[in-house]
């Protein structure tokens, strides 16, 4: 069995046998290798100093994304290409034009958090060829700063990028085809099982390998991006054992369209979904800008976001409120389906039997005819976890009555929840300010929302019910202004 | 640069100071190779520790057991307060008021109790959720109000300024309002945690990697900890990953933690506590409630103003004398007030100790006394911007220059930079353009604030105000500069630096700059109170003064030419007009005439006295000023907002390195922003803080900073005092400039009460005190 997790880091070919389940790459990274220049700042994926960038394989094409090395587990990387700051520069020593345009615009002063904005930064230059303020403003949502203001790194972003120097410069543009055949020599094509301190860590070779797996392991711990399970460890020093990590199969990444239905596969990050759905559901995309930062977003899957059962993930109320159907695979009991709404039993607890995982959502895109809208509230425009999180969707009939209300709300209880009372006082009435106005004490009756850091009660419920009044105010027409809020525009 | 290449020509060097010079170690940080402490090479068989915290707010203490703490494995000692062998305390006040681990009683929740050592970071850190500690339960309160309810002591003496009769003013005042507003801490959140590694020497002897703005204090906490002298303990810092504050005092716990268990095990051994421990575990800027008593004309002048000022300090003093008393010093904001009486009333509350936050309690101060200004703009329907400018400072002798402090403002700017931000903005037109939004749009409302800033320079303290530098010049001409200060980011080495070519006239490459340690530099100060280069700045430049005459002395009597006639000119010396020499040679020649090339240079801000129990002095040196436009937009279903845009123009004096300045100043605006906006802390019903890491405590991102944002210094601005280049501090002052975006949001909640209620917004305004206000003015005006 070929038990080593096998990757590029920077220009050298590595595989791991000696790794536990829980290591992180950025403690690899300092800690073993003594490369120190990604820092840790928070250990949870909210700060981005240890930003670098995970070169892999998409559709054929090599792909590289920036993602938070101290929430990314080593044995999610096999068959990847991790590049590091230390590797920008060249070897004499001449700073990549990255750098220099950092340097020469004063973007740093304690210099702390500066490897991680260069590391998002040129994920940003490898994706984009002449991106605006606003590219570069969403490039950086999950690189804190607490020096600069942000206002000379965004310029050195919009210097770099508009002269742009040649490629032959770039030490990933100069060997992309020598990479690109490293990696597919390192693709896991059998099962990877490595033990170290009676932990261990499988990577299937299949899907029907995971399921295999998981019947043998009910009670292992499925990790994607691990954008949430990274904090277990982090934070709360949990053990998990086993653990599963799925990120590089295939069969869990398609997208496709069939007829109005997108199924997404569980293991499609939100940044691969973005084009997608906002392509069929333009309602969502200002939502999916607001999900973490971009690395985040690089790593972190909406079958994740729906398999933990938070109260206050982001995708849940939007897919509910569109009547998104999940599917569930095990060895023994096949697949199966169930409308989202339903998987959310209670606080913690899910509709997932043991063996089994989650495979796909199916979320059927609007009709032209159909209003869908989704709000995130949150104390921090972009990068921050919902206050609440709302959602709307709405058809009239043809006379002019509401034939359809589907809302559903993120932070109000706790489960991503209907507004079954909500929806009952609007269906049938006339689609009008009276109607909604009469329709926000079902609130009530729907929420009994808590008070904690994010938000009062209070302060939920009364923008409940005032979204639902943004809502109809939007499908009249009016006001304008408002979508700049929701779309996060610079 | 090659030494060798040097033109003997050039007009002029390379980093002189007035000119824009990166950051020293701007390459550095770009490529990752700028060494924090926790990217020294290990040495060998270094340790790890990690910290036991109290999970009460308020409780005795009756047994520990931690033995599964030191049974776990890779655990190599489990420290308590026992374990101390000199004083048992971190206090800086000397109050002896804050226990390094504490033994009998915790006072808030977080509160270090005993240090896991182990064998590697992991195990440490595991290891200290293993013990098992029985409480008495105490009763306990977290925040200002139920520090009032309980009668709580105060952790330090509180202030009294006065002038005038207060009283008696407020009482004829043809008009009169009282008040009363909240105003929120905020947490440094320095990207680098607190760290610090100890290397233990032979007999006493400790030396330690400290990331600190003040290696001195640690140098004697650790003394003071192991009971031991300063002299065996060496303190280190080259740079920090941020400061802002946090850093003046709270790294005394970790620094000595690590030099008394690597005292105690022989060993090197490193603490580096986690983001949500040193969040919990470390003090954050104060809250203040600010009542507030105003009395006034009909036009909006002020007659007399009666306010309190009380913080919540967390369990111990720390700095909050200092802080609070800071606070009064600033409740004047830029306002002449007739007739003064203020007071502060430093809280104990079961909460971390507060301290050290960039503006030190200015901040506070000046935020207290621009809600008055709104509070008589909004009873008056006018324009703030008008009643502010009712209410500036005269010039100098004009009978309205006397601060509570008895403190004549003589160097008064505020006025020209108000009138000029307040042109070059095109303040009036957007005003007049937002008062049409606002009539024409339901749902999403716009404001606009101009605010100023006026902030005393010195630290209140008058023993602080030294510094020391020293600075060798080496037989190559090379020059090595070493001072009393610490550098976090704000650029202190680079304007030190060019402080020092620019009097040796040559270019900086040819300073080497080095880490700032208590061995070289003795009894230093805080690189705090924004005073970093206007003290080792001098100091170093003395220390030159010593080698440039020691050096003009030499020339003189070698070549028999008058004093007058050397000159250093860039890069080269000429002797008169008889022989111009390459400064390395020059230098070469002066050691062998035995020239001594090594001076320690030495500085003490001169005019300023403080008397605190009469509160009557001129604690401040000088003043900075300056003056921002924030616009923004509001949601009024939501309470969300943008800043569309802020400009902004600060006084910096003759500006040392206007990047450097620049920087400073935008990002003080966005951290200062940060502070009034979105920066919450949240205490539970436990007493344990919720917000201790950046998931839950939101900083600003470059998309929230202005969608505009123009940053000018004030060019024409020279400093009145003779500070090194006629320059001003920038540090702090421009925190204060984001108090425009407070008020912005402020008018724009005004709006749906037709600029007829004063908002009464409190900070921070979080989207949720947005909305709250805008339901509240909505039911007042009926």
């Amino acid at each position: 069995m070929p038990s080593s997790i096998r990757f590029l880091l920077n220009a050298d070919e590595v595989s791991l046998t000696d790794v536990s389940p829980t290591e992180t790459l950025l403690d690899y990274l300092r800690l073993r290798k003594r490369l120190t220049g990604s820092k840790e700042g928070c250990a949870e994926g909210d700060c981005g100093a240890c930003t670098v960038l995970v070169g892999r394989l998409v559709d054929g094409a090599l792909v590289y994304e920036s993602v938070n090395a101290c929430i990314r587990f080593m044995g999610s990387l096999s068959g990847t290409h991790v590049v590091t700051v230390e590797y920008l520069a060249s070897a004499n020593g001449a700073l990549h034009p990255i750098q220099q345009a950092m340097v020469d615009q004063h973007g740093s002063q304690c210099g702390f958090c500066t490897p991680g904005f260069v590391m998002s930064l040129y994920g940003l230059w490898l994706s984009h060829e002449n991106p605006g303020r606003s590219e570069i403003e969403r490039a950086l949502q999950g690189n804190l700063c607490r020096c600069t203001g942000y206002e000379p790194i965004v310029k050195a972003a919009l210097e770099v990028t508009a002269s742009r120097p040649s490629a032959l410069f770039d030490p990933l543009e100069k060997a992309r085809t020598e990479i690109m055949a490293k990696l597919w020599g390192m693709q896991v094509t059998e099962r990877i099982e490595i033990e170290k301190d009676g932990k261990r860590l499988l990577v299937p070779a299949s899907l029907s390998d995971l399921t295999e797996i998981l019947a043998e392991n009910p009670g292992a711990t499925i990790v994607a991006g691990s954008t949430d399970v990274g904090l277990w460890v982090t934070k709360q020093m949990r053990d998990i054992n086993p653990v599963i990590f799925i990120n590089h199969l295939a069969e869990l990444q398609a997208v496709s369209v069939s007829g109005t239905d997108i199924r997404i596969g569980a293991g499609v990050t939100y940044s691969r979904a973005m084009d997608v759905l906002a392509a069929h559901i333009p309602g969502l995309t200002p939502l999916m800008w607001r999900i973490g930062g971009e690395q985040v977003r690089n790593m972190g899957t909406i079958g994740g976001n729906i398999a933990n059962g938070s109260p206050i993930g982001d995708t849940p109320p939007p897919l509910i409120a569109l009547g998104a159907t999940l599917h569930l695979r095990s060895r023994d009991g096949g697949a199966r389906s169930l409308p989202l709404e339903d998987y959310f039993i209670a606080y913690g607890k899910q509709a997932r039997e043991p063996g089994e995982f989650v495979e796909a959502v199916t979320v059927p895109s609007p009709d032209a005819e159909t209003h869908f809208a989704v709000y995130k509230i949150s104390k921090r425009r972009d990068e921050d976890i919902s206050a609440l999180c709302g959602a709307f969707l709405l058809r009239l009939g043809e006379t002019g009555l509401v034939e359809t209300a589907r809302i559903a709300f993120g932070g109000m209880a706790a489960t991503p929840k209907r507004a079954k009372a909500v929806e009952a006082a609007l269906v049938g009435k006339p689609w009008t300010m009276e109607t909604v106005e009469a329709a926000r004490a079902a609130f009530n009756t729907d929420y009994q929302p808590l008070t904690d850091w994010r938000a009062t009660a209070e302060y939920r419920q009364l923008t409940a019910k005032n979204l639902l009044t943004r809502f109809y105010l939007e499908t009249i027409g009016e006001p304008q202004e408002l979508k700049r809020f929701a779309a996060g525009e610079a | 640069m090659d030494s060798k290449a040097e033109n003997l020509n050039a007009l002029d060097i390379r980093g002189p100071m007035h000119r824009t010079l990166r950051h020293d170690s701007a390459h550095k940080h770009v490529s990752g190779t700028a060494e924090y402490i926790d990217d020294m090479p290990e040495p060998a068989g270094l340790l790890h520790g990690a910290l036991g915290l109290s999970d009460r707010a308020h409780a005795d203490i009756l047994s520990m057991d931690l033995s599964a703490v030191a049974a776990y494995p890779g655990v190599v000692a489990v420290l308590t307060g026992k374990d101390v062998p000199g004083e048992n305390d971190v206090s800086p006040s000397g109050k002896h008021d804050e226990p390094l681990l504490a033994e009998t009683r915790v006072e808030f929740h977080g509160q270090p109790i005993f240090a896991v050592i182990a064998e590697t970071r992991d195990a440490a850190r595991r290891a200290a959720r293993l013990a098992r500690i029985d409480y008495r339960d105490l009763p306990f309160w977290t925040d200002i109000d139920g520090a009032l309810a309980n009668g709580a002591p105060v952790v330090t003496d509180g202030m009294t300024l006065s002038r005038g009769d207060a009283k008696t003013a407020l009482d004829k005042a043809p008009r009169r309002l009282k008040g009363q507003m909240r105003i929120g801490g905020q947490e440094h959140f320095y990207l680098e945690s607190h760290i610090a590694l100890a290397i233990p020497g032979e007999d006493e002897d400790v030396t330690v990697w400290s990331s600190t703005q003040h290696p001195s204090e640690v140098q004697h906490m650790v003394g003071h900890v192991l009971g031991i002298a300063s002299n065996a303990v060496t303190v280190n810092t080259r740079r920090m990953g941020g400061g802002f504050g946090g850093k003046e005092t709270q790294g005394n716990q970790f620094a000595a933690l690590a030099a008394l268990a690597a005292k105690k095990l022989k060993r090197a051994v490193k603490f580096r506590p986690d983001r949500d421990e040193d969040m919990t575990a470390t003090g954050k800027r104060h809250d203040f409630l600010v009542s507030y008593d105003v009395g006034f004309d009909d036009e909006g002048r002020i007659e007399a103003v009666d306010a309190t000022y009380a913080a919540r300090c967390g369990y111990s003093a720390d700095l909050s004398g200092p802080v609070t008393d800071r606070a009064l010093f600033h409740a004047d904001s830029s306002y002449f007030y007739p007739h003064v009486h203020l007071t502060s009333k430093p809280l104990k509350t079961h909460t971390v100790s507060n301290t050290a936050f960039r503006g030190f309690g200015g901040p506070q101060g000046m935020v207290g006394g621009e809600r008055i200004i709104e509070e008589i703009a909004y009873a008056l329907g006018k324009d703030p911007l008008e009643i502010r400018k009712a209410n500036f400072y005269g010039p100098k002798g004009s009978g309205r220059d006397v601060t509570p402090y008895h403190q004549q403002v003589e160097d008064n700017i505020i006025a020209r930079i108000v009138d000029e931000l307040e042109a070059s903005s095109d303040y009036q037109e957007r005003r007049r353009a937002i008062l049409a939004f606002n009539r024409e749009n339901r749902v999403i409302r716009k404001g606009i604030a101009l605010t100023p800033v006026k902030f005393g320079i010195s630290f209140t303290m008058t023993a602080f105000n030294q510094a020391g530098a020293l600075v060798h010049v080496y037989s190559d001409g090379s020059i090595h500069l070493n001072h009393g200060g610490t550098e976090m980011g704000q650029g202190l080495y680079t304007k030190v630096a060019q402080v020092l070519a620019d009097a040796f006239q040559v270019d900086i490459d040819r300073v080497k700059i080095t880490a700032t340690t208590t061995a070289k530099v003795p009894n230093t100060s805080a690189t705090a109170a924004s005073s970093g280069t206007d003290l080792n700045g001098a100091a170093a430049f003395d220390a030159a003064r010593q080698i440039k005459t020691r050096l003009v002395a030499f020339a003189a009597e070698r070549w028999n030419v008058a004093p007058e006639s050397i000159r250093f000119a860039p890069n080269r010396v000429e002797i008169g007009n008889k022989e111009t020499i390459p400064f390395p040679d020059f230098i070469r020649l002066a050691y062998f005439a035995r020239v001594q090339l090594s001076a320690a240079g030495f500085y003490k801000t001169p005019k300023i006295h403080w008397d605190r129990a009469a509160g009557r002095g001129t604690p401040f040196y000088y003043f900075a000023y300056g003056a921002s436009v924030s616009e923004v937009s509001i949601d009024t279903l939501t309470g969300e907002y943008m800043v569309d845009r802020a400009d902004i123009l600060h006084d910096v004096g003759k500006s040392l390195n206007p990047a450097i300045d620049i920087g400073q100043v935008e990002g003080a605006f966005v951290q200062g922003m940060g502070w009034l906006t979105t920066e919450e802390l949240w205490w539970d019903n436990k007493g344990r803080l919720r917000t201790h890491a950046p998931s839950t405590y939101k900083i600003p991102l470059a998309s929230d900073r202005p969608k505009i944002f123009n940053t000018r210094l004030a060019e024409w601005s020279e400093n009145v005092e003779a500070t090194i280049g006629k320059s001003k501090a920038v540090g702090e002052p421009p925190f204060m400039l984001a108090i425009s975006v407070l008020e912005a949001l402020s008018m724009a909640v005004a709006s749906v009460a037709d600029y007829r209620i004063c908002p009464r917004l409190d900070a921070p305004a979080t989207p949720e005190r947005v909305l709250m206000a805008v339901e509240r003015l909505k039911k007042e005006r009926g």
